[in-house]
């Protein structure tokens, strides 16, 4: 179930703008589902409407792309995994972005998308490039923390504790969690709390 | 690094072990889960074969979906019935407590979580909901977190994080009259900004909070998000234990006086040290509104909405996304802006206090021609105290509607919803495009009493005018 994500290749799609928050993402009337299939037709959905097919995600020169590139505050708002998922089922694989909000973050790393960030110059120089060229290649390396794409390279972040648990495949850490269940019971017994405040 | 908060002190006994790349399995003391971000957490622990570690740690209600008017089942909407058949059968197979509609107790998560005493000092808190915050007012360490976390929380009743540094947000000295809870939060984001907090925890310190109740408290905990902040805190105090003793959940007898001492171990230590300090001076906050389309965007009543050379460079592209989206323009006051409805609700600020509040406002009043006004009380308790206290009359009679216990229209998952371009006066939390159920539907926040106080007026009005 658990793999390694070292490096993700492919094409980019720049999304400008700072603050976008997951209610803008994934609106909330689409938040009635009990799955998350079918969310990657309903991504960005009011702002797709308004743009009439100019937003990205509807440009024909974007389709089939796979690096996301944002900028500041990205994912702020609601806990939603429904928006992280409706971007990966749009066929997303990884974001760059000046920062992240950090529910979001965690929620793309449980699901393996990593959340890369760039100084604001680098990731407008990829948007640029992306703009001015929608097919250049691009790839974004997890171990050397690189971004290529066209013959320009940049640097890019992350926490070094996600960044580990995407290289060595971790990310999804419910096994981990799950195989200690004896220390967990051993910290809970330790809690006061657990044993005067019955829950139920 | 912080050393000595409270956050540490909590973090270190909730702490199981470290994981391969470094981060920390923390116990999770309470899980609460409600029908939206559960039901494919729950088909996940079915897919890897796993059950509920600890059922009796979790607990369920109903808020998002909830209609505010008919409440028969099945719902009108068989989407919202769907997902409330998944979460009633989900919470039964595993043998986790379920606030239902009708049970008496069901209203929003955090607001039903600390009326029942479940919520309490020094306890891990975490929700498949980014206003899990709220929960901080007890001096819990409360986490907002996403499907995936549900899952792992169902699974083990532990989270797989990295610690958080800690920010103290001092508040001092007595707000002004007309000045409430909402206002210092609004006025600490708009300060901060809404990314300020990211990587932090914040810890609310000073006399403001002192003199605060559990429920102001809680409003501003509440959107620590808003702020950036994962989770928001402020020690535990007098005020804490006796909003506490006595509630359903709260320790008795012997564990009382034992928990009080555990609780007084777990505050912040007078050296503690803290990775950075922010000052506010209470008297110097205004009832505050928002004019834009993030919660930060926000000015005192008697301000102008802020040109683009009034701001950080950084955040004029974002106002100029707002002046269009609102339909506002630099340098118009904020005063006078004409509102079509009013929603009094939401777990800011649909608490009974939140609602004695706006109720002062609208006694004797009436709501102005073509307003709609609504309240809706934050769960199924507060509603039956504000109609012991006959708060429903006064709203009533004042032209508000007065209805069940819901999200309503904090956001856009139930009946409740802006139509088109109108433009709502809300004690909710955001005001992000769209949010309210129109795709190009405005929201002013502000505080219960500035609702009311727009719904008299049809339009943004001082409160303090009429206190
Ligand atoms: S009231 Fe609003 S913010 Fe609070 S839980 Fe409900 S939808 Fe979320």
């Amino acid at each position: 179930m658990v793999s390694e994500v070292k490096a993700v290749s492919g094409r980019g799609i720049p999304l400008v703008g700072d603050d976008i928050d997951t209610d803008r993402i994934i609106p909330a009337r689409y938040l009635r589902c009990v799955t998350f299939d079918g969310l990657g037709e309903n991504v960005f959905a009011d702002d797709r409407t308004g743009l009439k097919g100019e937003h990205p995600f509807d440009q024909g020169q974007y389709q089939g792309a796979s690096i996301l590139l944002v900028n500041r505050n990205f994912g702020c708002g609601s806990s939603r995994e429904h928006a992280p998922q409706a971007i990966a089922k749009w066929g997303i694989q990884a974001l760059i972005g000046e920062s992240f909000a950090e529910i979001f973050f965690g929620n793309c790393v449980a699901m393996g998308i990593p959340c890369l960030t760039a100084d604001a110059a680098t990731v407008k120089h990829l948007q640029e490039i992306v703009t001015n060229n929608p097919q250049a290649s691009m790839t974004v390396n997890l171990e050397t923390m690189q971004v290529q794409c066209a013959d320009f390279t940049g640097t890019v972040s992350m926490a070094e504790g996600a960044k580990n648990m995407f290289v060595a495949g971790t990310w999804d850490a419910c096994g981990q969690l799950v195989a200690s269940s004896e220390q967990v019971r051993a910290t809970a017994a330790k809690l006061p709390y657990v044993s005067w405040s019955k829950v139920a | 690094m912080s050393k000595g908060t409270l956050f540490d002190k909590v973090w270190d006994s909730h702490t199981v072990g470290t994981l391969l790349q470094g981060q920390t399995q923390l116990f999770i003391g309470l899980h609460l889960i409600h029908e939206v971000t559960s039901p494919q957490a729950f088909a996940m622990l079915r897919e890897r074969n796993l059950k509920v570690l600890f059922p009796l740690r979790t607990v369920a209600t109903v808020d998002h979906i909830v209609p505010t008017e008919n409440q028969a089942r099945p719902f009108v909407d068989t989407l919202a019935e769907e997902m409330m058949q998944a979460l009633e059968q989900n919470c039964k197979e595993n043998n986790i407590t379920f606030y239902n509609i009708g049970c008496g107790s069901q209203g929003i998560v955090h607001v039903i979580a600390p009326e029942q005493g479940l919520t309490q000092p020094g306890m891990t808190i975490a929700c498949g909901d980014s206003h899990t915050s709220t929960h901080g007012a007890f001096g819990a360490i409360a986490f907002g977190i996403g499907t995936s976390q549900v899952r792992d929380v169902l699974a083990s009743q532990t989270l797989a994080l990295s610690k958080l540094k800690v920010r103290k947000i001092e508040v001092n000295g007595t707000l002004k009259a007309g000045v409430y809870a909402k206002d210092v939060i609004l006025h600490i984001i708009r300060t901060l900004g809404v990314q300020g907090g990211v990587g932090y925890a914040y810890e609310f310190a000073g006399t403001t909070f002192e003199q605060m109740s559990m429920e102001e408290r809680m409003t501003v905990c509440n959107m620590s998000i808003e702020g950036g902040a994962r989770c928001g805190y402020i020690n535990p105090d007098q005020v804490t234990y006796e909003y506490l003793k006595g509630r359903d959940f709260a320790p008795k007898a012997a564990d009382w006086d034992k928990a009080v001492a555990w609780w007084e171990s777990i505050k912040s230590d007078a050296d503690a040290e803290y990775d950075d300090v922010a000052s506010f001076d209470a008297a110097e906050i205004p009832p505050t509104v928002t004019w834009g389309i993030t919660p930060g965007q926000g000015i005192g009543v008697n301000q102008a909405v802020p040109a683009p050379e009034e701001l950080p460079p950084g955040d004029r592209t974002l106002a100029e996304e707002a002046y269009k989206y609102m339909d506002l323009a630099p340098g118009q006051p904020i005063l006078g802006t004409k509102v079509d409805v009013c929603f009094i609700g939401s777990c800011t600020n649909g608490r009974i206090s939140d609602l004695r509040e706006a109720a002062k406002i609208a006694q004797g009043h009436h709501v102005a021609e073509g307003i709609k006004a609504f309240v809706v009380p934050g769960s199924e308790r507060v509603k039956k105290q504000a109609e012991a206290e006959g708060l429903d009359k006064i709203f009533t009679e004042a032209g508000f509607e007065w209805r069940e216990a819901g999200c309503s229209m904090c956001l856009a998952m139930n009946p409740d919803k802006l139509q088109g371009r109108q433009i709502s006066a809300s004690s909710s939390n955001r005001n992000f495009k769209g949010r309210q159920g129109s795709s190009s539907g405005r929201t002013l926040l502000m505080s219960p009493a500035m609702v009311a106080a727009a719904a008299l007026k049809g339009e943004v009005f001082d409160v303090r005018e009429l206190l």
